[in-house]
């Protein structure tokens, strides 16, 4: 039971500390993150040092992790299992990318730029949600019938 | 090219980028799990029972950040964010992202920080795709007044 409550208290920290970085980073400055998408206008390439310092650590980190069977704690490593390069993978970032260009939020900066009282990210953030859980539904949709088939076999 | 001089923050963006390195660090050396924002929330669209305590627990910390941010950082070195996009087309492109970071199973923080960190293909892939359809999307909005 307190291991659980330690995971938690590890969880919170960490979305604390990840909005923290977001905060200080620029990111969850839209105009910031158009600048950075403008090639062709005036371009802010503050976004590129955010990318290239999070990658810099987490480069290390991920070094170590892959060399290791559990955690820290001695629980699970959950690494991703999908390979694939698919048509899903492409549409599915084109979708993201054209979204993320169109009003400067990607999902992180928006949730706390909602939780810091911006109106607008809060409208984004219900849209998210909206297209999201359209994406459940239909992915339901999609693979429910094939599922019950291949069980009843 | 022209640098926007005026907005660039080298410092800040690369203390806040390796802040970033370091939250994604500890979530995958202590908690085991990638740090991808639209994971961790589409996870709880609808929510599932035994996989919600630790994606609310993470959220609430990221609802916490802007609170303790202003309290540390005297309100002379924040700048109010721009957001110039009008309500609708806010709307739309939550629409876009949300739909677009599940089908591609994650967004700037799984593919674009966690996946490149450990060099999956996978990722590279999404992380340019992403940041191309950015640049085009930028290209059309300011550079052809059609939106």
């Amino acid at each position: 039971m307190l291991y659980k409550n330690l995971y938690r208290l590890t969880e919170f920290l960490v979305g604390l500390l990840f909005g923290l970085g977001l905060m200080l980073s620029g990111m969850t400055d839209p105009g910031k993150v158009i600048g950075f998408l403008d090639l062709f206008g005036a371009w802010d390439p503050s976004l590129a040092l955010v990318m290239g310092g999070a990658i810099l650590v987490g480069f290390f980190a991920f070094t170590i992790a892959k060399k290791r069977t559990t955690t820290f704690l001695g629980g699970v490593l959950r690494f991703p299992t999908n390979m694939d390069i698919d048509k899903k993978l492409l549409v599915g970032s084109l979708l993201f990318g054209a979204g993320w260009g169109l009003a400067g939020f990607c999902p992180g900066p928006a949730l706390v730029s909602m939780a810091d009282g911006q109106p607008k990210a809060l409208v984004f953030v219900l849209a998210m949600l909206v297209g999201m859980l359209g994406f459940e539904l239909m992915d339901r949709l999609v693979h429910a019938p094939r599922k019950a088939k291949s069980e009843s076999l | 090219m022209n640098l926007d001089w005026a907005h660039f923050t080298p410092w800040a963006s690369l203390a806040g980028g390796i802040i970033l390195g370091l939250a994604s660090a500890i979530f995958i050396l202590v908690n085991g799990r990638i740090l991808g924002i639209s994971g961790i929330l589409g996870g709880l669209m609808p929510p599932k029972g035994g996989d919600t305590f630790w994606r609310v627990a993470f959220i609430l910390g990221l609802f916490t950040a802007p609170t303790v941010f202003h309290a540390v950082v005297p309100a002379e070195y924040i700048t109010a964010p721009r957001i110039d996009a009008a309500e609708l087309t806010v709307v739309a492109a939550g629409l876009l992202v949300g739909i677009g970071t599940r089908y591609a199973s994650g967004c700037t923080s799984g593919h674009g920080v966690c996946g490149l960190s450990r060099l999956s293909p996978r990722s590279l892939v999404a992380t340019a795709s992403f940041m191309f359809a950015g640049f085009v999307m930028v290209y059309v909005m300011r550079h052809l007044n059609i939106i």
